[in-house]
């Protein structure tokens, strides 16, 4: 009786059974008798009962007690139970288990069996779950067998060599040269196998890559007889000769071509002819012709065959069939980057899609485009990004956000317009946005201050509308704490001023804060908001009190602390409390949290238009590009330091010169952004030559930020000018270069400059910093460097 | 690669899941259970792709399905395969399975589970696309069948087992 039958009719038994219960216990009967005959030295059913056991296993009931009976079968000499253990292998076994080991020896014998058959079970198994180790040890017997056997065999050990490239990535060396004679073999299965083998080889090594552009004629020849041939009945797909073999095969070109211009060349008239040949009204037509446009534009092609392209893409764009339009999207998707303007022409057809019922073909347009947007669309695709936002799949909300706020940042038309479309996005999708937007609206609006009492007006409104987005209501108490003074004095030139009385503002306020629906963070910054109005209204000072005085005793630890000192800023402080709750001057944006040098010179460019904007005179910039002749200095050092750069302190205002007179943890609360300077350390002499003298005091203000002030002074006869001071630190610790105090030291000590650095060390590295002091002494520049390896304080 | 290859029915059942990188057979049931969530979500003519699994493994992976009368072929793929391929692939072994059981239906999927497996080790092995040729594969799954049948009917003497 054929293996079978026993098993039909367990899948009889388990079938007939009504509820699941009944099938849980029909198939633990079975596992018990299989267990038993497992145990049992041997019986003729022992196929039967481990192709029951692989069924109850598909099933999702453990099966594990079967790797020993795997491994069993597969040493049997009867080939019905090789061919089950070697299943049961591939299904139960894998590179964790132990059992795995034992079927390496039975692989080896097997690979070298007579029969055709073992030896491919031989190859399937160990192409499935070969090990590292295996794939060593059996990796000479792929590569006899790559050379020598036939062609059912020869293509099966191609596809055994790939998986053993891909685990020990240094045999693909071992297998190189027989896999470029296997390109000569006339099968289509045996080709297939070697393309596959070389493409892989080219991929993880790219001396392999070198070597193996030599085969690009073969291959070319390859094809051409491919796409030239009459009608060939064995390997005809829908009137296409080989269609998988044609992918493949172009597949690898484009892989050859990628940087080459000779290989490039030699495949321009071949990819001509498929691209012109190839009928494009069935599925494999198309997937050949995809294929030729992803390799024309990947390889330095010529340019009408790019235009050809192109226009194959746009042809597919416009297909009825959403898999063709699925196809053309992703493959635009991939030369956005590159042929952009080519792409733009189809604009209008992507963003269409965005309105399909497809959820893939819409996940596809909404990345072309964002990918799309640019300084002269933005207007136009903003309009459709928030149409789509209303109406998208949940699953995409958050992506588009993001997009679109990064659009938004990079070719906002109008400050007025960009806030404008953050406000819509948190209405419509407030729930979806990231952490830090929340931070960068609340830079922004600070950021254009002409447009305050727009922005706090029409926050009041949305406040009013809806509580229920998180980002939104922060954002809203936020503003309405700072400029609640703007909303009151009811009048605005950008939108229809409401008529507001100081009770509305504290009402909505209250309600914030008393909602259920408001998280913990948005409370704070309710509660914090009510304070800062005390100094802007006139009237209802008493009931800021008492709203203030009743959350200290809240049960939220945070609601509480803020309180209470809020409560003290009234009682013991009430003189101060103008001085501390005045507003908030321009944050920069380049503030802790930022890396290296060159992300701070961009910095630069970008806070200097805020700069003049808001009409105050810029102190003096120290120029940045002296960064790389520090580099010059450190060439000694083992570890790469990190270059410097100083930045432009920009409003006077800093909180840090309140900080000395105010406490310093009430501007924590008030989210102020320096970090304030603690007790002074006592200071150490790092530097003393020529009469110019450099101290150094550190103190740390957090777990692993420190700020370090040097002070030079000059003892000499003659003063000193143009003194400026440089400063780099090991790569992974952040540096942050305040504003020196001046630069012009006078002789005999009469005057000190100061300057403050910050520093961040995240990964607790040991902290070293070099600093360079370059200044003009009686008409003659000098220059000299310091390095700093202990830090008193820390 | 094909990570997995999965058939099942319109309510969910597997009638064979063939993994090609190694789960547990709790995450194997749960990626069953995951793909066909996701599939029986969708139209009928939107396309036959499908994105956002997150247990099979993240942003490089897509699901390639099609879907015949009771059953949904899924294979999982990642960008080294292409898609279109796929689904041609898909259709060649439907085909296969059906040269192979004259007129196959769900039933011959059921009680030939095994059968199934063994036309599968002959078109993809190992995660990759081996061959493609419907006539070859159903010559060689029919030369191995009656190696197997030959065997059977030649059994060796069994000895008799006493029990102790």
């Amino acid at each position: 009786m054929s293996p079978s039958i026993p098993l039909q009719e367990m899948i009889r038994a388990i079938r007939s059974a009504r509820t699941q219960c009944e099938e849980r216990g029909v198939i633990q009967r079975e596992c018990a008798a299989i267990r038993a005959q497992f145990r049992q030295a041997d019986n003729g059913a022992r196929s039967h009962n481990l192709a029951k056991l692989l069924y109850v296993h598909m099933l999702g009931y453990p099966a594990h007690f079967g790797q020993m009976e795997c491994v069993r079968m597969i040493a049997s000499p009867r080939y019905s139970e090789k061919r089950v253990g070697y299943l049961g292998a591939m299904m139960l076994l894998d590179e964790k288990q132990d059992a795995s080991l034992l079927i390496t020896n039975s692989i080896k014998n097997d690979l070298s069996h007579s029969n055709q058959y073992v030896q491919s079970l031989a190859l399937c198994t160990l192409a499935c779950m070969g090990s590292a180790e295996m794939c060593r040890d059996l990796a000479p017997e792929i590569d006899r067998l790559l050379r020598a056997s036939n062609s059912y065999i020869k293509k099966k050990a191609a596809l055994c060599a790939v998986h053993i490239v891909r685990k020990v990535h240094e045999l693909g060396e071992l297998f190189a040269p027989a896999a470029r004679s296997l390109l000569t073999e006339k099968n289509h299965g045996v080709l297939h196998g070697a393309v596959v083998l070389i493409t892989e080889l080219c991929e993880r090594n790219p001396e392999a890559l070198e070597r193996f552009r030599k085969t690009v004629p073969d291959l070319v020849q390859i094809m051409k007889g491919l796409v030239i041939s009459g009608y060939s009945p064995e390997h005809d797909v829908a009137g296409i000769s080989d269609p998988f073999l044609q992918v493949r095969i172009l597949r690898l070109l484009r892989i050859l071509g990628r940087h080459s211009e000779t290989a490039s060349d030699a495949m321009n008239d071949l990819l001509a002819q498929v691209a012109t040949n190839t009928d494009s009204t069935k599925t494999v037509g198309n997937a050949v012709l995809y294929e030729t446009v992803l390799t024309v534009l990947d390889i330095k092609s010529e340019s009408g065959l790019r235009v050809l392209a192109v226009n194959i893409l746009g042809r597919f764009l416009l297909n009825n069939d959403r898999n063709i339009r699925y196809i053309a999207m992703m493959s635009l998707q991939k030369i956005v980057g590159t042929d952009h303007n080519a792409v733009q022409r189809h604009r209008g057809t992507i963003v269409d899609c965005l309105k399909d019922h497809d959820a893939s073909v819409k996940r596809r347009a909404l990345e072309l485009s964002l990918a799309l947007v640019s300084a002269s669309n933005i207007r136009s695709m903003m309009k459709e990004l928030l149409l789509f936002l209303s109406s998208c799949p949940p699953e995409l909300r958050a992506q588009t956000a993001s997009g679109i706020f990064n659009a938004a940042e990079r070719y906002a038309p109008s400050q007025r317009w960009h806030i404008d479309t953050i406000l819509h996005v948190l209405t419509t999708a407030g729930g979806d946005v990231r952490d830090e937007t929340v931070p960068n609206l609340i830079q922004l609006i600070t950021n254009t201050s002409e447009l305050h009492c727009y922005t706090v007006h029409k926050l009041y409104r949305a406040l009013l509308t809806d509580i229920s987005q998180q980002p939104l209501v922060q954002v809203a108490c936020w503003c309405i704490g700072e400029y609640g003074d703007l909303l009151l004095k009811g009048e605005c030139q950008e939108t229809e001023p409401a008529q507001v009385t100081e009770d509305d503002v504290l009402d909505s306020l209250e309600t914030v804060l008393q909602s259920h629906m408001s998280a913990p963070a948005t409370r704070g910054f309710a509660l914090t908001a009510t304070m800062k109005l005390s100094t802007r209204i006139t009237d209802n000072v008493d009931r800021i009190r008492s709203i203030v005085s009743i959350y200290g005793s809240c049960i939220d630890v945070e609601l509480q602390q803020r309180a209470v000192e809020y409560n003290a800023l009234f009682k013991k402080y009430d003189h101060m409390r103008a001085a501390v709750l005045e507003r908030m001057p321009v944050i920069e944006k380049n503030s802790l949290g930022q890396t290296n040098g060159e992300s701070a010179v961009e910095a630069i460019k970008a806070v200097q238009p805020a700069t003049v904007k808001q009409g105050e005179p810029p102190l003096p910039l120290q120029p940045a590009n002296q960064v790389c002749d520090l580099l010059d200095l450190l060439g000694g050092s083992e570890e790469p330091l990190q270059p410097s750069s100083v930045q432009s302190g920009t409003a006077s205002g800093l909180p840090i010169n309140n900080s000395s007179t105010a406490g310093g943890d009430l501007l924590d609360l008030l989210g102020g952004f320096e970090p304030t300077p603690a007790a002074p350390a006592p200071a150490v002499t790092v530097y003393e030559k020529d009469g110019v003298n450099l101290t150094l005091l550190c103190e740390k203000h957090s777990d692993s930020g420190l700020t370090v002030t040097l002070t030079a002074s000059n003892s000499n006869d003659s003063d000193i000018s143009s003194f400026t001071l440089q400063a780099a630190v090991p790569k992974s610790v952040q540096l942050h270069m305040k504003a020196p105090s001046g630069d012009f030291l006078p002789a005999r000590g009469a005057a000190k400059v100061t300057q403050m650095v910050v520093l961040n060390n995240p990964n607790k590295v040991n902290l070293k910093m070099r600093v360079r002091i370059s200044y003009t002494s009686q008409g003659s520049a000098c220059q000299d460097t310091v390095q700093i390896d202990s830090f008193p304080g820390l | 690669m094909i990570k997995a290859i999965l058939i099942f029915n319109n309510h969910g059942k597997p009638r064979l899941s063939k993994f090609y990188e190694h789960y547990s057979e709790d995450t194997e049931q749960q990626i069953i259970r995951e793909t066909f969530h996701l599939v029986s979500k969708r139209d009928e003519n939107v396309c036959n792709f499908l994105e956002g699994g997150m247990l099979i493994g993240g942003s490089d992976y897509k699901l390639i399905y099609r879907h015949y009368a009771t059953l949904y072929f899924v294979f999982c793929v990642d960008s080294s395969e292409s898609e279109l391929g796929i689904l041609d692939l898909i259709q060649v072994f439907v085909e296969t399975l059906d040269k192979c059981f004259e007129n196959v239906c769900e039933l011959d999927l059921i009680f030939h589970v095994d059968k199934v497996h063994n036309i599968l080790a002959e078109m993809v092995m190992g995660g990759m696309v081996l061959e493609t040729n419907m006539n070859e594969i159903i010559m060689q799954v029919d030369a191995q069948n009656k190696m197997e049948k030959s065997e059977v009917s030649w059994t060796p003497p069994v000895p008799c087992m006493c029990m102790t």
